[in-house]
């Protein structure tokens, strides 16, 4: 058997060296804590090794073929994986074997890295206006449950109002997050309904169902139907005046032109980092971050890991952990939920991408998004059968009803894939009160002439 | 012997927020074209009154090379795995730069989860692919990839316990998990927030709980077991197969923390042992990147009975073609959106298909060997010693060792020492989980990736700082010296007047730093 390319001590000459220095005459007589009735019965069955490279990325491409991109095809998916630009220079500093394969440090060994998780949690905080931004989390949804949590242990309250509009997925993540079944600890999930007029929150609704068993009011800015909630600043007051909290979902790529959350109410800010300069990957370019104000309030209730700005003993700028005891790491089941690894990578792709485009690239990349979205829009609109239950008050999807066209959207993507087209996300099943409708994306990565392809294939494709 | 020379990059690097110029630009991006802008006007009038943003956000303003230039300054300021990382518990293992590549390609990185899936037969091939890896290494039915790391399976399985106990009707009642304090601290807290009760068994003097300390802890109250095996200290359970009679004699489930497999992969399967679940960490024993901490995959597998609760979808092959299974009527739901870190799965894939099953069972062999070899090695230095050193019996992939000796003799911390090592290229080594059972605590696993020479640096450097410690500990205990910064003072950063999580609240707390800010928020 040859050496493995990855196991340097793979040569029969080595493990006779350590055996020998150990003072063993084999291998298996290390394993005898292990009793013989726990071995393993029977060989290992796995596919076949493919120990060559160049066996095994043929194997891979041969594998990956078999997928279809949004590169290839015109995509118009959305719904919390967006599909966005990424500068180059993110992906050359992800790549960075530095960035890629530090596992913990110390604040002196790897300081840099420590340095653009503090850049990413400080220009996030500009985005969304909160000077307090812990570590990241898994992902959107796992913030808005984090975040439920927080505002549930701060009021000593167990109900969370959501807006109906709200992402399925993410919802089905809040609602594990919330349960508990019939153990204690459970946080009510109830859905505040929208206007049919304008896709937004119905205020009226919404104060049926606050009360004093409210521990907060979760509000998505842009909504998952793509709606600008622009009586969020309503919302957060009538949260206040029953004293419970307000936690805003936000795409952090709407706020070069949209409202800080700050501005409007929000107590707790939670939202994707998949945007800011990471790809799709699947779903696996997913990410969440939470913001609050800088208050011990909020502070003392975060589970996540808290990075704060200090400064060594020459007086340099350093990093360290704030508030590490109130971690599981610290207490186990006394700290707040739970900690681990979550998307730390990402962040660094995050900081670059923020600084590159600063104050006006947020606001260019805003103006470009709303424009093609409203444009893309109102052309669907215009075609037969098909209707705009939202016309305006959006920013980068919208919902684009195909009813009168009595033809499914399912039958409708079938038809635009046959044209090299990925039409939007079907909401029939999760919003059925909308009957064949699709959430259509569109970002700035579609040029007017996509757009217009689009069209010309819908108009095909529903007449 | 005097140990290689080694010094971090140096760079002084501003913060982000403090560099640039008044419109730099990093990005651009064309204005819409001029029949959208015919279309719909002008861009700021979509926006409803009173969503407008007023004031900018302070965002630095730099160009395309600074950003770049500034970001890999910062990585030449980290360590990482440049120098050798014996990182306890982690086991730090290659990271095939192969899966780097595939998973940048498009047909990764630019697809979306919810395609069509005759678009993804590629990708759920793949995921199909890696959990008829685990389950042949495990044994279990079925895996899942949704959780986003170790800890979230550990709570995938108590959020399973629990829909498990509810359909039996035996929820209310079952509401206590049983784990060890040598268990990652993550059991108790995920299960704890899942709704559980938790019960630690302490560790007795063959280094793990008794039998009989778990016969007392279970009963009708016993929702799951929650246990790793071996533990951080290299010593094996071996009852652990009556363990999970008891536990299921109760009534309970029992769920195999798998986070230190390295030692025994293709040597024992969860399920032989009669565990109903189990958890590999793919960004520990299936190469994929730490990253810092993540992006990680926690693959959650479990029995055939328990597999209808898995979180869905779930990726399912029939009749020739992979589809994602949506429809699952007892379904815990999601514990995180989509289908897993994809990019992960397709470093684990890489690494599980690189070694096949002979590879996988000799790197268990030299990561087990290897550890042998380090503790021959490191019980001969001077001022360290092992936990529980009546146990004879070789440890597994790692072993736990104290400085007590050394901090008692010359003042010096284990947290002395680990820095001072950073000074000759070695990462910081792991010390122990909370609490410390044992004094002054360091825990290398040697893994399979690290060769003999650089185990013998790891431990000639440590040698060489102990010798430092005995003769000038100032030197121990004023490192690091040769990293890019120095050691953090004593500053209370549990202190709200001290923490600043974002540089907008240091430079509120700080007014002097904030007129750099200021300047940039003035600019046009």
């Amino acid at each position: 058997m040859s050496a493995h390319p990855y196991m340097p001590n793979s040569t029969p000459e080595m493990e006779r060296e350590l055996l020998d220095a150990v003072g063993v005459a084999d291998v298996e007589s290390l394993f005898a804590q292990i009793p013989a009735t726990h071995r393993m019965k029977g060989e290992l069955e796995l596919p076949p090794a493919l120990v060559s490279e160049v066996a095994l990325r043929r194997h891979m491409l041969d594998l990956l073929a078999r997928n279809e991109t949004c590169e290839q095809n015109l995509s118009f998916l959305g719904g919390g994986i967006w599909q966005h630009h990424v500068p180059a220079i993110c992906d050359e500093i992800v790549r960075r074997s530095e960035f890629l394969t530090p596992v913990w440090g110390t604040p002196s060994s790897d300081h840099g890295r420590n340095q653009a998780w503090f850049e990413f949690t400080s220009q996030l905080a500009e985005l969304v206006g909160m000077d307090f931004v812990g570590l990241p989390v898994y992902s959107w949804g796992c913030a808005a449950g984090f975040a439920a949590r927080m505002a549930a242990r701060i009021t000593g309250r167990a109900q969370l109002l959501v807006s109906d509009t709200i992402s399925p997925e993410r919802l089905a993540v809040i609602r594990t997050y919330c349960d508990s079944d019939a153990l204690p600890g459970r946080i009510e999930v109830e859905l505040v309904e929208h206007e049919p007029a304008t896709g937004a929150v119905d205020l009226t609704d919404l104060q049926r169902k606050l009360s004093e068993r409210t521990a907060a009011v979760l509000v998505e800015n842009p909504s998952y139907l793509g709606i600008i909630e622009s009586q969020a600043a309503d919302v957060a007051a009538l949260a206040r005046s029953h004293g419970a909290e307000t936690i805003v979902s936000v795409d952090p790529l709407s706020l070069g032109i949209l409202a800080p959350p700050s501005d409007y109410g929000a107590d707790i800010v939670v939202g994707s980092t998949q945007p800011l300069g990471v790809h799709m990957s699947c779903g696996g370019g997913a990410g969440g971050f939470i913001a609050s104000r800088d208050d011990p309030r909020y502070a003392h209730e975060y589970p996540t890991l808290l990075l704060s700005i200090s400064e060594t003993v020459a007086g340099e700028h350093g990093f360290g952990m704030a508030l590490f005891e109130q971690t599981s790491y610290g207490g186990r089941e006394e700290g707040n939920d739970w900690t681990g690894n979550s998307v730390y990578l990402w962040t660094v792709a995050n900081a670059a991408y923020m600084s590159a485009m600063g104050p006006e690239g947020f606001a260019e990349l805003g103006r470009l998004i709303i424009a093609r979205s409203h444009y893309a829009a109102s052309k669907l609109g215009a075609l037969a059968g098909v209707r705009l239950p939202f016309e305006n008050g959006f920013f980068k999807e919208f919902v684009v009803d195909f009813n009168g066209t009595g033809k499914t959207v399912s039958e409708i993507n079938r038809a635009l894939r046959d044209r090299g087209i990925f039409g939007g996300l079907d909401l029939s099943h999760d919003f059925p009160e909308f009957g064949q409708s699709a959430l259509y994306c569109v970002t700035e990565i579609h040029t007017q002439a996509d757009i217009d392809t689009l069209v010309a294939a819908l108009e095909e494709v529903v007449t | 012997m005097t140990p290689r020379r080694y010094h971090a990059a140096v760079w002084d690097e501003p913060l982000v927020m403090e560099m640039g110029a008044p419109g730099r630009r990093g990005v651009v991006f064309d204005s819409p074209e001029p029949l959208v802008a015919a279309a719909v006007g002008d861009p700021d009038s979509l926006v409803p009154e009173g969503m407008r943003r007023v004031e900018r956000p302070v965002l630095p303003e730099l160009s395309e090379p600074e950003v770049l230039r500034h970001y890999l300054h910062l990585s030449q300021e980290t360590l990482g795995m440049m120098g050798v990382s014996l990182f306890g518990t982690c086991t730090m293992k290659y990271n095939p730069r192969l899966a780097t590549e595939l998973a940048a390609r498009p047909e990764i990185a630019e697809l979306h989860p919810a395609q069509d899936d005759d678009t993804l037969q590629g990708v759920l091939e793949l995921v199909h692919g890696l959990d008829l890896i685990m389950r042949g290494l495990s044994g279990m039915d079925a895996f899942v990839f949704q959780p986003g790391g170790g800890a979230h399976a550990a709570y995938t399985h108590a959020v399973i316990a629990r829909a498990c106990h509810a359909a039996r009707g035996e929820l209310p009642q079952r509401n206590e998990i049983i784990t060890t304090i040598q268990a990652h601290p993550c059991n108790a807290a995920t299960a704890s927030a899942a709704g559980f009760d938790i019960v630690t068994l302490p560790l007795e003097e063959n280094g793990y709980p008794s039998l009989d300390a778990l016969k007392a802890a279970v009963s009708e109250r016993t929702a799951s077991l929650m246990v790793n095996n071996p533990d951080d200290m290299g010593v094996y359970n071996p009852e652990i197969d009556k363990w999970v009679e008891v536990v299921h004699d109760a009534g309970g489930l029992c769920f195999y923390d798998h986070a230190n497999f390295n030692g025994v992969m293709g040597k024992i399967k969860a399920r032989e042992l009669g565990f109903d679940a189990c958890m590999y960490m793919l960004h520990k024993t299936f190469g994929a990147p730490k990253g810092g901490g993540g992006p990680a995959v926690g693959a959650y597998g479990c029995t055939e009975e328990l597999a209808r609760f898995l979180p869905e979808p779930v990726v399912v092959h029939e009749a020739g073609r992979y589809r994602l299974d949506r429809d699952r009527s007892e379904s815990v739901g999601k514990v995180r959106e989509f289908w897993g870190n994809v990019p992960q799965l397709v470093y684990a894939y890489v690494w599980s298909r690189a070694m096949g099953a002979d590879g996988i069972e000799r790197a268990a062999d030299i990561s087990v060997l290897a550890n042998n070899y380090m503790e021959k090695r490191l019980l001969a230095v001077r001022g360290v010693t092992k936990s529980h050193p009546h146990l004879t019996a070789p440890r597994m992939e790692m072993t736990r060792y104290s400085l007590e000796t050394l901090e008692r003799e010359t003042g010096v911390t284990v947290l002395d020492v680990q820095n001072r090592m950073v000074d000759f290229g070695i990462d910081a080594f792991w010390l122990s989980h909370e609490p410390w059972l044992v004094p002054q605590p360091f825990t290398p696993e040697a893994g399979e990736m690290w060769s003999k020479e650089d185990l013998d640096q790891w431990i000639d450097v440590l040698a060489h700082v102990i010798e430092e410690a005995y003769t000038d500990p100032e030197k121990v205990k004023t490192a690091p010296h040769n990293h890019p910064i120095r050691r953090l003072g004593g500053t209370d950063l549990n202190d709200q007047a001290n923490w600043a999580t974002t540089w907008r609240a240091h430079a509120r707390k700080h007014p002097g730093a904030a007129a750099v800010a200021d300047s940039l928020a003035a600019s046009p």
